[in-house]
């Protein structure tokens, strides 16, 4: 076995009675993504910053690539990076200063520097702006440029604090194709997001932190896999229909004020076939149907403690 | 599992060593940048001396010239000028604090603070980079201040050896100065509030012999003005620009500033370990 990038064991942390960390236990392996996911307040940010060098944990201990973050800490700042939700870049000077700065405090050598600040502009679509002072980039220029600058020295292990928090979509993916990117060459990401769809799509592991703990740990699918609550609906035409379909289909629940019966199911093919054979055999005509699988935010809802599904705004649909 | 195939060897103690003053360069650099890029400051660090230069010359000049002591009142304008500017010296680089503190003020607020602490880079490098800054920019604006004072017809009796000494004071001063008013800076709840603590550093050379005698001041007050640290270096200035008696006065103007820099170098190291994030 190898070291794990990163080595999370009881990290604990407190600003006076407030607990922010109560224990948190984590662990990445190498050239993966680990999204930690959590509300506001579930201590995220928190836990980056002690492994960024940022904060000093109350207890337990935390290594980057094996160095440990309190007793050797400029061990590990040589093979982290951080980006995080506040841009962390010089508003004064111009892109390119930006990345020659964080280039000359990386030692590279004037040549390398010039060639890696090149690289990066052209990478990250900065060419044009690269003489331009930093006032006029947009919110995702300045993301862009924060990750670049992160990225002088090819850094193993980054961290990136939500970093899509603000930008509009368009940038949301470009942002989301640099990780992909940074990921495919070797790079190890722990990658903090209050975004579902952001762990979904990029993270091969999900740790969701709530209150200071992981309250749960796996794959997405692992995780999809701990909440029930796949199903099938089916809405009929009128209250006999349904009440012959609730006798005939074992553990549905009906709903009569909206004629719809809920079948537990699995999501596959083969139960759906099922239900409607039966269905058809007892000549039940079906208005509506739709399929239900959890997702993330069925998770996320269910590991937080936050039961309001109804009150979230942007319902992603899942419904079909 | 796969293993790293990006190398990053840790820095040995002795190569971290040398790389600090190579980092305080690149800070200094960073930070001459934004003296070029934001010229506000500077302007406004350098502007207000030569006001209060011009004000107490032309304006006040020829009453309080007339009250030195041995000064014929008919040439008391030409006697006050020469009097005063040591002291105006002094402001000018008491004012440069309150430029650093400001600047040190945005910096700890701007992720970019937080950024270099998750670096392998030395933390009094960072600091450094301020301090020799602002320590180059309160030179520049001592020279820019005496250059104003030459036009209006100040006329200093000093040699190169004492230019030279002179010199050597100013930057002793504004290395002190510089540091402490970068602990200020990063001590201070806000950038507004930075800006406006080393207010009270102006006010020092007010406080002492920088603009009348201290023997004219009520004795509790004449006290504290012998003993506060801007009066040896007007003293020594005076002494050397104009032949006046030294003294003790060089030997206290250094150790004042030896004081005031550790001072303000262990503060800010404190606190730049304590506060510098978000």
């Amino acid at each position: 076995m190898t070291t794990p990038a990163i080595d999370v064991r009881g990290l604990r942390k407190s600003y006076g009675d407030k607990v922010v960390l109560d224990g948190v236990d984590l662990s990445v392996r190498a050239g993966t993504v680990t999204a930690l996911l959590g509300p506001n307040g579930a201590g995220k940010t928190t836990t980056v910053h002690i492994l960024s060098t940022l904060l000093r944990p109350d207890g337990g201990t935390a290594s980057v690539n094996g160095s440990d973050v309190v007793r050797d800490p400029d061990g590990a700042r040589a093979s982290i990076g951080l980006t995080g939700q506040f841009s962390a870049v010089d508003g004064l000077l111009t892109g390119e200063e930006n990345l020659l700065l964080m280039a000359r405090l990386r030692h590279l050598g004037a040549k390398r520097a010039k060639i890696r600040t090149a690289e990066l502009l052209e990478q990250f679509e900065l060419t044009d702006a690269a003489r331009k002072p930093l006032a006029t980039y947009s919110g995702g220029m300045k993301r862009r440029l924060d990750l670049a600058m992160t990225l002088v020295s090819t850094p193993s292990v980054i961290f990136l604090d939500e970093p899509t928090t603000g930008l509009d979509p368009r940038s949301r993916h470009t942002m989301w194709d640099i990780v992909r990117g940074l990921v495919a060459d070797g790079t190890t990401v722990l990658l903090t997001t209050q975004q579902l769809e952001e762990a979904d799509e990029l993270a091969h592991r999900i740790a969701v932190l709530d209150g200071g703990r992981i309250v749960a740990e796996g794959t997405p699918d692992e995780l999809k896999r701990l909440v029930p609550g796949g199903h099938i609906r089916v809405r009929f035409g009128n209250a006999p229909a349904l009440d012959a379909a609730a006798r005939l289909l074992d553990g549905s629940d009906a709903d009569e004020a909206g004629l719809t019966l809920t079948v537990p199911s699995d999501g596959g093919v083969g139960a759906l076939r099922t239900v409607l054979d039966r269905l058809d055999a007892a000549h039940l005509e079906v208005d509506d149907l739709s399929i239900h699988t959890p997702d993330l935010d069925d998770v996320f809802f269910a590991l937080t403690g936050k039961k309001e599904r109804s009150s979230r705004i942007d319902t992603k649909g899942t419904e079909s | 599992m796969t293993t790293l195939t990006a190398e990053h060897p840790a820095a040995t103690p002795s190569s971290r060593q040398s790389h600090v003053l190579a980092d305080a360069v690149t800070m200094l650099r960073r930070n001459l940048l934004h003296i070029v890029r934001y010229p506000g400051l500077t302007i406004f660090v350098i502007g207000g001396p030569v006001v209060f230069l011009l004000l107490f010359v032309f304006v006040l000049g020829g009453t309080l010239g007339a009250g030195l002591p041995g000064v014929d009142p008919a040439a008391g304008r030409e006697a006050y000028l020469a009097y005063v500017m040591p002291g105006i010296l002094a402001v000018t680089i008491a004012g440069t604090g309150g430029g650093a503190a400001t600047t040190v003020s945005m910096d700890m607020t701007e992720g970019i603070t937080a950024r270099f602490r998750t670096m392998a880079i030395s933390r009094a490098a960072v600091l450094a980079g301020h301090v020799l800054g602002n320590t180059l920019q309160a030179i520049l604006a001592v020279v820019i201040v005496l250059g104003v004072g030459l036009l209006v017809g100040f006329r200093p009796s000093a040699g190169p050896g004492e230019w030279l000494a002179a010199f050597g004071i100013v930057a002793l001063i504004s290395f002190a100065v510089s540091w402490i008013s970068v602990a200020l800076g990063m001590n201070a709840k806000s950038v507004e509030t930075a800006s406006n603590l080393p207010t009270l550093l102006v006010l020092l050379p007010f406080l002492g012999s920088g603009f009348v005698p201290t023997g004219s001041m009520p004795q509790w007050m004449q006290w504290f003005a012998e003993y506060q640290p801007f009066t040896p270096v007007v003293e020594t200035l005076r002494g050397l620009l104009l032949g006046t008696p030294l003294g003790w006065s060089p030997a206290l103007a250094i150790g004042w500033s030896v004081v005031i820099t550790v001072v303000g170098y262990a503060w800010s190291l404190a606190i730049y370990e304590r506060k510098s994030i978000r």
